[in-house]
C-alpha cells in the first residue's frame, strides 16, 4: 500500500529521516514509536505531502507520489495540533474536505451527519471549535479526516492531549473505526502501551532510521537490541559472554557468575559478548522458606516501587548483581510477604531470557 | 509603578488631556454657535451646518476626499497585505532585508518629502495631476501602516490551519481565500479603516499631487481658512473628527475583538 524506499530527509546537518525503507500494508493499522525527535513526524509529513524527501522514493500502490500536491493525495493527516478551523463550526470543519471535492449538498450533509453520530459529536454541529473541550476537538479532527474515506489515515499523536481514560476510550473507538471502515491507519505515538494497545504492527524509529519493525509481542518479548528492549518497558540488561551455542540452546554466562539458559538465538556465537533481557514480570520472586537450591538466585530487597496492581523490587544478589523484579500485588500492600531488607529468591523459566546480540 | 489615582496624578492627567482636546472641544462647541464672531457665545444653533449644505465647494471637496479615501485605502490595503504575505510567508528571499527597509520607510519619512517626490516623479512622466495622482499619492502613503497591522496578524498565524485545508483537498488559492483571508480578516479591515483616516486628514502630499479639479477636504479648509475662520469651517471640521473617531474605533474594536477571540482560543 505504502512504500518507503531509502527516504531521507535533512535540516540542515541533522538527519530527520535517515535511509529509511518501510511497507505499510492494506487495512494495516501502524504504529510508529519513537523518542521525542526522533523523525516521526517528519516522515508522516513527507507521506501528506509537506515535506520533500531529499533521497528516496514514497510510493502509493506502486506509483511514485513525488509529482503529487499534496492536495491531491489520498492521504488524510490529522494533526498534532487539531488544526482546526476556528471561524467554521464543527459540522463545517468536518464538511470542509467534502465541499473540496464538490459532492451535492445532500450527500455531504449526510456522511457529515453520520461521521458525527459515529465519533458522539450529535448535538454539537453548530459549536465553534473554541466552545468545545479537548476530547471533542479531539474526535472533530478524527471526524475531518476520516470523513473523506482517506486510503491511509495518518495520526500524529492523536491521544497526546487527552487524560488517560478518555485515551483508552478513543483507542478503543479507533481500532473499532479501523476494523469497520476497513481503513489503513498510520499512528504515532510516544506512548509504548498504546502502540502495543493499537497496532497491528509496530515500527521502533531512532535517530532517523527504524531499528526494529515488527508484531507488538515480538517487539515485547524478542526485542533485536538492547537499546529496543530499554525503550520498550522495563527491563533488566546483564552483559555476558556465551559459553556455549548450539540447537538446544545458548548458556550466557555474566560477569557475577551468574549462568542464564536460553532458547537458541541468531547470531550468538561462542566467546562473544551478549547481553540478556529479562523482562521483571517474568521473574518470580519470593521468600525463602525451604532450604537453599542450587539453581535459584538468593539476593535481598533493597527497594520497592509500589505501583498499585503490581510491585517493582530492586533485589541485590548476593554476588553483586541488582535485579528488578515485578509482582502483582494480589495481597493488600500491608500483607505483603516481604518488604525491605528482607531476603527472597527469584528464579525465571527459560524461555523469559532473550538474547541480544547488539 | 502599580499607582492608585491620587489628586496629582488626577490634576496631571486632566492638564494633559485638556493639553490635547481643548482645541478640539473648543471647535466642536462654536460650530454649534449661533453668532458669527468667533469667541461671542450667542447660544446654541446648527445654522452653520445648515449653511453648509449649501455650500457647493466644501460639498464637492468632502465628497472627493471621500472618493479618495476610499480608493486609495482600498489600494493600499491590497497591495499591502500582498507585501505583508510575501514578508511573512515567503522565508528569506534575495533581497528580503532591502524589501523591508524599502516598506518601512515611508513610515518615517517626512510627508513633505514624500509629496515632493511623487510631485516630480508625475511632472516627470508627465501625467495631469488631478483626482487619480491623489489616490495614487495616498495609496503609496499608507500602504506601510497596512504591511504593519496585517504583518502582525500573520506572525501569528498557525500555518497548520493552511496545511489541514491542503490534507483536505484544498488548492492553495482556494486555501487562501477560505481559510486565511476569513481569519486575517479583522486586521486587513482595521487596516483599511486606518489607511482611511490617513488619507482623509492628510493635507501635506494631496496639496503637492492634487490638481484643478481635484480639491480634497483638508486643502478646501486649508484655504478657505487663510481668508479668516468661518463657522462654517469649525461644522465640517466636526464632522471630520466623528468620521474619523467612529472609523478608529471600530478600527481599535476589530482589532480588540481578534486578540480576544484569539487568546481564548489559545486558552
Ligand atoms: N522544519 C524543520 N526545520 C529544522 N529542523 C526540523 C524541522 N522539522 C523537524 N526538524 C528536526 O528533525 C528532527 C525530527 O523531527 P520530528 O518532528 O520528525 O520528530 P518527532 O519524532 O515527531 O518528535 P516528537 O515525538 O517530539 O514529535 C528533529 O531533530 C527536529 O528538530
Ligand atoms: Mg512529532
Amino acid at each position: 500500500m505504502v512504500r518507503f524506499e531509502d527516504v531521507s530527509k535533512r535540516f540542515g546537518a541533522t538527519a530527520a529521516v535517515d535511509r529509511l525503507s518501510l511497507d505499510i500494508f492494506p487495512g494495516e493499522f501502524f504504529a510508529l514509536l519513537g523518542p521525542s525527535g526522533c523523525g516521526k513526524t517528519t516522515l508522516l509529513r513527507m507521506l501528506a505531502g509537506f515535506e520533500t524527501p531529499d533521497e528516496g522514493r514514497i510510493l502509493l500502490d506502486g506509483s511514485d507520489i513525488a509529482a503529487v500536491p499534496p492536495h491531491r493525495r489520498p492521504v488524510n493527516m490529522m494533526f498534532q495540533s487539531y488544526a482546526l478551523f476556528p471561524h467554521l463550526t464543527v459540522a463545517g470543519n468536518i464538511a470542509f474536505g467534502l465541499r473540496q471535492e464538490g459532492l451535492p449538498k445532500t450527500e455531504i450533509a449526510e456522511r457529515v451527519g453520520a461521521m458525527m453520530a459515529l465519533l458522539q459529536l450529535g448535538r454539537l454541529g453548530e459549536r465553534r471549535p473554541d466552545q468545545l473541550s479537548g476530547g471533542q476537538r479531539q474526535r472533530v479532527a478524527l471526524a475531518r479526516s476520516l470523513v473523506k474515506r482517506p486510503r491511509v489515515l495518518l495520526l500524529d499523536e492523536p491521544m497526546a492531549a487527552l487524560d488517560r481514560k478518555l485515551r483508552e476510550e478513543t483507542q478503543f473507538e479507533l481500532m473499532d473505526l479501523q476494523a469497520r471502515l476497513g481503513l489503513t491507519f498510520v499512528i504515532v505515538t510516544h506512548d509504548q502501551e498504546e502502540a502495543m494497545k493499537v497496532a497491528d504492527r509496530i515500527g521502533v524509529m531512532n535517530h532517523g532510521r527504524l531499528v526494529q519493525v515488527a508484531l507488538p509481542e515480538e517487539i515485547y518479548e524478542k526485542p533485536n537490541s538492547r537499546w529496543v528492549a530499554d525503550f520498550i518497558g522495563d527491563v533488566n540488561l546483564i552483559e555476558g559472554r556465551v559459553t556455549v551455542a548450539d540447537a538446544d540452546g545458548v548458556v550466557v554466562e555474566a560477569a557475577e557468575g551468574i549462568r542464564f539458559q536460553a532458547d537458541a538465538t541468531d547470531g550468538a556465537k561462542t566467546g562473544e559478548t551478549v547481553w540478556v533481557a529479562l523482562r521483571p514480570e517474568k521473574i518470580a520472586i519470593a521468600s525463602i522458606t525451604d532450604g537453599k537450591r542450587a539453581d535459584a538466585l538468593y539476593g535481598e530487597v533493597l527497594e520497592i516501587g509500589y505501583r498499585g496492581d503490581v510491585s517493582v523490587y530492586k533485589v541485590r544478589l548476593d554476588n553483586g548483581l541488582v535485579m528488578k523484579a515485578a509482582a502483582a500485588n494480589t495481597m493488600r500492600r500491608v500483607a505483603q510477604p516481604f518488604g525491605c531488607n528482607d531476603r527472597v529468591v527469584l528464579s525465571w523459566a527459560r524461555d523469559a531470557v532473550a538474547v541480544l546480540t547488539r | 509603578m502599580q499607582g492608585r489615582l491620587t489628586r496629582v496624578n488626577l490634576a496631571a492627567l486632566a492638564i494633559g488631556l485638556a493639553f490635547l482636546y481643548l482645541p478640539i472641544a473648543i471647535l466642536v462647541i462654536y460650530s454649534f454657535n449661533d453668532s458669527r464672531l468667533v469667541g461671542v457665545w450667542g447660544g446654541w444653533s446648527l445654522r452653520w451646518y445648515r449653511d453648509l449644505l449649501g455650500n457647493q465647494a466644501m460639498l464637492d471637496a468632502a465628497w472627493a476626499s471621500l472618493r479618495v479615501a476610499v480608493l486609495s485605502a482600498s489600494i493600499a490595503t491590497v497591495l499591502g497585505t500582498l507585501a505583508a504575505l510575501a514578508l511573512v510567508r515567503a522565508g528569506r528571499f534575495a533581497g528580503r532585508t532591502a524589501f523591508v527597509a524599502m516598506i518601512y520607510a515611508p513610515l518615517v519619512m517626512p510627508e513633505v518629502i514624500t509629496g515632493l517626490s511623487l510631485l516630480l516623479l508625475f511632472v516627470a512622466i508627465n501625467i495631469d495631476r488631478g483626482f487619480w495622482t491623489v489616490v495614487i499619492a495616498h495609496a503609496t502613503l499608507t500602504l506601510c501602516f497596512v504591511t504593519v497591522v496585517v504583518q502582525a496578524r500573520l506572525l501569528d498565524f498557525d500555518r497548520s490551519l493552511e496545511e489541514a485545508a491542503t490534507d483536505l483537498g484544498c488548492p492553495p488559492w482556494r486555501v487562501f481565500m477560505t481559510i486565511t483571508l476569513p481569519l486575517i480578516a479583522p486586521a486587513v479591515v482595521a487596516a483599511w479603516m486606518l489607511a482611511f483616516t490617513l488619507s482623509l486628514d492628510d493635507l501635506v502630499i494631496a496639496s503637492f499631487t492634487s490638481g484643478p479639479g481635484a480639491t480634497t477636504l483638508p486643502i478646501r479648509i486649508y484655504s478657505e481658512v487663510r481668508l479668516g475662520v468661518k463657522p462654517e469651517i469649525n461644522a465640517v471640521c466636526t464632522i471630520m473628527i466623528a468620521v474619523v473617531a467612529s472609523v478608529l474605533i471600530v478600527a481599535s474594536l476589530l482589532s480588540k475583538l481578534t486578540v480576544a477571540s484569539r487568546t481564548q482560543r489559545s486558552a
